[in-house]
């Protein structure tokens, strides 16, 4: 049961990080199309940028993104969870067909099916990461054997039992 | 000479947002799962445990800094080598961190991943 909620979790923020990243950076280009090109002698027009609702919903995008990132990376690892942001970029190939009316190339597609590629490799790694955060936290050892299983498991069973005979030391 | 000057702010954009990422994951994993917290103290109290971390402003720092030499870089080069060149040399980059600094199982698995999306990122430009 557990397993399925760790699942999900893991598909979950895959998604917010990648659509959050993704449709923000369409969304900011919308609302700079909109203001217009900047030049460097009036640059204090970038202000007006505040105000165009576009920009402030991309804002509010990439801030999503930043959140669910710094989520992702309490429970994950850094390697685990950025290939999930280079999938942003995906997303952002076919938001700029579909709603800038951009024209993506044949290298671009090849691109994004390479990135969907990696990504896929990665997210389908099964609760591995889980256990490998664990063993980071038992110490540098532990995470540098290859096999997490093996390592993490007669530690972590060892260590209650150890406390709990020298709590019964002091109680003799 | 130019291209120099354009590699050197290319290559230290690349190192300072590979350790904000560093940083920020060693972080996180500093404060524990957010969800957790978020569930117990409510977004505010999320908010003010991240920020308390010295680890995470570090890092933060760190990504600011790589966005000013973005900028740099992209105002001595083309954006369409500056962007996908440091975007991919990042992935690679922090890999080779997480491996090191965060003692990540950085299996074959993730090195194919981490390669995969590096060419990946390269040929969105072309």
């Amino acid at each position: 049961m557990a397993d399925i909620r760790v699942k999900f979790k893991k598909i979950f923020i895959y998604l917010a990080i990648a659509c959050c990243n993704g449709t923000g950076d369409v969304l900011l280009k919308r609302g700079m199309d909109n203001l217009g090109e900047i030049h460097l002698n009036h640059w204090t027009h970038i202000f007006n940028a505040f105000v165009d609702p576009w920009i402030i919903l991309g804002i509010l995008f990439l801030a999503g993104f930043f959140y669910s990132y710094l989520t992702a990376l309490s429970w994950a690892d850094l390697t685990f969870v950025l290939p999930a942001t280079a999938f942003g970029y995906v997303v952002t190939a076919f938001l700029s067909r579909v709603f800038l009316h951009e024209t993506v190339s044949l290298w671009r597609w090849a691109g994004v099916l390479l990135i969907t590629c990696g990504v896929g490799l990665v997210a389908r790694g099964p609760s591995l990461t889980e256990r490998h955060t664990k063993d980071t936290a038992l110490g540098k050892d532990a995470a540098l054997t290859k096999d997490a299983t093996l390592s993490k498991d007669p530690l972590l069973a060892k260590d209650p039992a150890i406390s709990r005979t020298k709590e019964q030391h002091e109680l003799a | 000479m130019n291209s120099l000057k354009l590699w050197i702010a290319i290559g230290m954009l690349v190192l300072a947002s590979s350790a904000g990422d560093v940083m920020l994951s060693a972080a996180m994993k500093r404060i524990g799962d957010l969800d957790l917290i978020r569930i117990e103290k409510g977004l505010l109290g999320v908010i003010s445990r991240v920020i308390s971390e010295r680890l995470f402003l570090l890092g933060l720092c760190c990504l600011i800094f790589s966005f000013f030499c973005l900028l740099t870089a992209l105002s001595w080069g083309d954006a369409s080598l500056v962007a996908p060149a440091s975007a991919s040399l990042t992935y690679i980059c922090s890999a080779i961190m997480a491996k090191f600094l965060l003692h990540e199982n950085v299996d074959r698995r993730r090195w194919l991943s981490a390669a995969l999306v590096c060419v990946g990122v390269l040929l969105l430009v072309k």
